[in-house]
């Protein structure tokens, strides 16, 4: 039986790889206004490559994790190159629906391809899969390491954002794309590490996530609703705004999933709209971080 | 006979910047009246503010003797307030005629029907036809406006504005950006405008002005400057330092 | 092409005459359809398919009922601008609708569509009226929320609906007392293509009517609407209710013809294959949708042997494709070569690109 406790950890858990996750989708659709709904297919490549490498290679978690993010980014700076640069601006919004739907599909159909359809693990180092103690509570280790991870992710964000060169040209970028652009701000190689920064981040949440969010085929297709929901919520390039939605919708939806598991989908979805009604730019209202 | 257009006291900040200060003006019917100032003396501000496009932070707005401040910009129009757009505003993919039958179902009320047809309105075809001929866009009734020159796209937008039916009418540099070939043609259109009309314009070439303007208003910095005839603000020496002294300054 | 858009204050896109552009990039010309020919074509292929495919007769019924579907969804994507993924929500209320009447009260085939019609139309308006004021993603994720709380309640509802289990039992009378609703599907066929061809009509002389041209102007440019004293909003709503009619006609059918109601009728995945077919056909010109209906369904008919991750793999790569190479779908396909077969002597001002 859990306790609201246990609830709490949980729901803090999974908002927080619902935020490492949704917050590069975040910051894309902040600058480049692209409504990437591949966003989630690139968390779970991210997952596979890792769990591969774990479990094939033998590599151990870190390497695991750390190549995992760096083959995802890879192969997917091409794509940015050949197909999102066509894409981007509010005035595509359709192409970027069907475009990324299509990408989507492509990529559940590859990864079923090369994995099969069965669920993939990661395994967890020995160092993750105890408990850690709170005082009188204990949470299980790997839950404090994914909050742990958030938190870094969050304030790592917040420094890159606010205390960096390219921190301060994204922002800049956002605020004003043409003056931006006058001022010699090279907009493409920014739109590149923006989008190489934002798919990292996914498949870094995609191996962290694993056992919240289990890796298999339709992965991308199951979730691409939830982190879209943060989005939505959080305001489209708000860092911050990221991080409250995804912590709230985290905490709802597991608290809904264990008190009243019948309605749970129900509740999410009515929150959903009464927010976004309230709320139709996000709960943050803007693209400051 | 109540003026058309009464501004008091207009004023908008945003937050510590104070764009437009305290203007006040009125237009009659019949009014000529352009609008002038050096860039940034809020002009076009001043012109969102009375269409409802912003709303303003003190003052009121009258058109013919009904307080319209609170009202929004679809309601100003429907009661006869029209704008012109600086830079020509109109759908791409609609035929000039479109465009024409649209805004005279629209000032009807008869767009919310589902299953009538369009082409046989009652009276739209003649009235659609009589503003295309003043206009001389009867030869390009049936061409697709992306597809316009844009001395005929600015020609378009005064048509559309007419067809509205409007009492005060605000063109906002009706000939800006038409190439000279084009603009006589606007010209001669601004000349022929409903003699009981009152018609604002906002406009930067002075030969336009003397040649339209019965009464001129001066605006710099926000704030109303001075207003009078053509020779008045000529001879008024505040304008000529707000117009010179400035250029004075960036030596 | 690529440069980013300018903002307005609300940091959304100036959409302006610059660089509004249809859904999918290419600008509307001044919109044409086939003409007259048209609709009695779609009749005349309809009618000829039912003699040369008699076997295939399930899956024309299904084909022909689902065009109705896209036709709605080509209703406010294509002709008023609206991005959704949720239209599948009217879809299923209409065919619970047809179905809870029919099993309960009266199962007259006419009865049904226009339970069905009236319960899709409700929806959308009540929907419409609370989320239409939103755009971009927002509008999207709440036309998904809609969606997915309307299949919850049909899965809640189970004295009514059957859960996920589905309505079953549905058995429609005669139509018009006369025609029954044989076994090898006959009946169903002809009653689908008359009742989409119907549609197709009545979709055409709304679109030709002066609502019709204001929402053009509104999927265009709203602020331009405001600026002749339009007020956009309630266009979009009104327009979404009246696709909200077809939609759940097009529901109610599926249930005259299939017998069955499933919670899948209301499902996102519905919803986005309807956009995808839409999109495949063509958007904007209400044939479009009955050719990208035919097309994808034909062709997924012909590939449902191999493993359903080919076939999404395929969609996938078609989809790509689509919005690289042929945004306007197979329509501007056929557009283009028939300006080409009718020679360079049109006029300048109407060519769709």
């Amino acid at each position: 039986m859990e306790t609201m406790f246990g609830i709490a950890v949980d729901g803090v858990a999974y908002g927080m790889i619902l935020f490492i996750i949704s917050v590069g989708l975040s910051v894309t659709l902040g600058l480049m206004r692209v409504v990437n709904l591949a966003h989630g297919a690139f968390a779970m490549v991210g997952g596979y490559v890792a769990s591969y490498a774990a479990q094939e290679a033998g590599l151990p978690y870190a390497a695991a994790l750390v190549v995992a993010v760096a083959l995802t980014v890879l192969a997917t700076l091409p794509l940015e190159r050949l197909l999102y640069r066509r894409i981007y601006g509010s005035a595509n919004e359709l192409a970027q629906v069907l475009l990324t739907i299509g990408l989507t599909f492509v990529i559940v159909a590859g990864i079923n391809y090369l994995f099969g359809p069965t669920l993939k693990r990661i395994p967890l180092p020995e160092l993750l899969t105890g408990t850690v103690e709170l005082g009188p509570k204990a949470i299980p280790a790997h839950r404090a390491f994914v909050i742990a991870a958030g938190a870094a992710t969050l304030l790592g964000l917040w420094w890159l954002l606010e205390r960096t060169d390219f921190g301060i040209r994204l922002r800049a970028a956002v605020d004003d794309p043409a003056m931006a652009a006058a001022l010699g701000i090279r907009t493409e190689r920014l739109y590149l590490a923006t989008f190489a920064l934002g798919t990292g981040l996914a498949a870094l949440g995609g191996v962290l996530g694993a056992e919240l969010l289990p890796l298999e085929p339709y992965y991308a297709i199951r979730y691409i609703v939830l982190f879209l929901a943060v989005v939505a919520v959080g305001g489209a390039g708000s860092i911050f705004g990221s991080a409250a939605a995804a912590l709230a919708l985290g905490i709802v939806d597991t608290a809904g999933k264990y008190l009243i598991p019948s309605f749970g989908e129900f509740f999410f979805y009515a929150a959903l709209i009464l927010i976004l009604f309230r709320w139709p730019h996000g709960f943050f209202k803007g693209r400051t971080a | 006979m109540t003026a058309l257009l009464e501004v008091e006291g207009l004023s908008k900040n945003f937050g510590g910047l104070q764009v437009s200060s305290d203007i006040s003006m009125t237009l009659n019917a019949g009014d000529r009246c352009a609008l002038i100032g050096p860039n940034g003396a809020g002009k076009t501000t001043f012109v969102n503010l009375v269409t409802g496009v912003i709303p303003p932070s003190a003052g009121t707005i009258r058109l013919d003797g009904r307080d319209i401040t609170k009202l929004s910009a679809a309601e100003r129009v429907r009661l006869g307030l029209i704008r012109s757009f600086q830079v020509a505003r109109l759908f791409k993919s609609m035929t000039v005629r479109e465009h024409l039958e649209l805004a005279v179902l629209q000032r009807d009320r008869r767009t919310f029907r589902l299953f009538a047809n369009v082409t046989k309105a009652a009276g739209l075809a003649d009235e659609v036809a009589g503003l295309l001929d003043t206009m001389g866009l009867t030869q390009v009734a049936h061409t697709a406006v992306g597809s316009l020159a844009y001395g005929q796209q600015r020609l378009l937008e005064i048509a559309l504005a007419l067809a509205m039916k409007p009492k005060v009418l605000i063109l906002d540099e009706p000939a800006a950006g038409v190439p000279h070939s084009e603009s006589q043609r606007i010209l001669d259109a601004i000349d022929r405008l409903p003699k009981d009309l009152a018609v604002l314009m906002i406009e930067h070439d002075m030969d336009l002005v003397f040649r339209f303007a019965r009464t001129i208003v001066v605006l710099a910095q926000g704030r109303l400057l001075c207003s009078g005839t053509a020779k008045e603000i000529v001879a008024d020496p505040r304008v000529r330092e707000v117009y010179l002294g400035s250029r004075a300054d960036a030596h | 092409m690529t440069s980013v858009a300018e903002r307005d204050e609300n940091g959304d896109s100036k959409g302006g005459s610059m660089t509004r552009r249809t859904p999918l990039g290419t600008p509307l010309a001044a919109r044409r359809d086939l003409g007259w020919i048209g609709i009695p074509l779609v009749a005349a292929v309809g009618l000829a398919a039912f003699w040369l495919l008699p076997d295939d007769l399930a899956l024309l019924t299904r084909i022909a009922a689902s065009a109705l579907f896209v036709l709605s969804l080509d209703l406010v994507l294509g002709y008023g601008g609206i991005a959704t993924l949720g239209q599948a929500a009217m879809f299923g209320t209409g065919a619970y609708a047809a179905g809870i009447v029919a099993v309960n009260w009266n199962n007259d085939p006419f009865v049904m569509l226009a339970a069905g019609g009236l319960a899709g139309g409700l929806i959308a308006l009540a929907t419409g009226a609370l989320i239409l004021h939103a755009r971009g993603l927002t509008l999207l994720m709440l036309t998904i929320a809609v969606g997915q709380i309307v299949q919850e309640v049909a899965n809640k509802a189970r004295d009514w609906t059957g859960g996920s289990d589905g309505l079953s039992g549905v058995d429609p009378a005669p139509v018009l007392g006369m025609f029954r609703f044989d076994m090898y599907g006959r009946t169903s066929y002809l009653f689908a293509l008359a009742v989409l061809v119907v549609g197709l009509l009545v979709a055409r002389r709304i679109v030709r009517s002066p609502f019709g041209l204001a929402c053009r102007g509104v999927s265009e440019d709203p602020l331009r609407i405001s600026a002749i004293g339009g007020s956009p909003k309630s266009y979009l709503v009104v327009l979404y209710g009246v696709a909200g009619v077809f939609a759940g006609v097009a529901g109610a059918l599926t249930a005259v013809t299939s017998g069955i109601v499933g919670l899948d009728s209301a499902g996102f995945p519905w919803s986005a294959e309807a956009l995808v077919m839409l999109v495949l056909g063509g958007t904007g010109r209400l044939y479009g949708a009955v050719i990208g209906t035919a097309a994808f369904m034909g062709i997924h008919h012909i590939l449902a042997a191999s493993d359903p991750f080919h076939w999404m793999g395929f969609i996938g790569l078609f989809l790509i494709g689509i919005v690289l190479f042929l945004p306007g779908g197979i329509a501007s396909g056929l557009e283009r070569l028939g300006g080409l077969l009718r020679g360079p002597s049109q006029n300048n001002g109407e060519d769709r690109a």
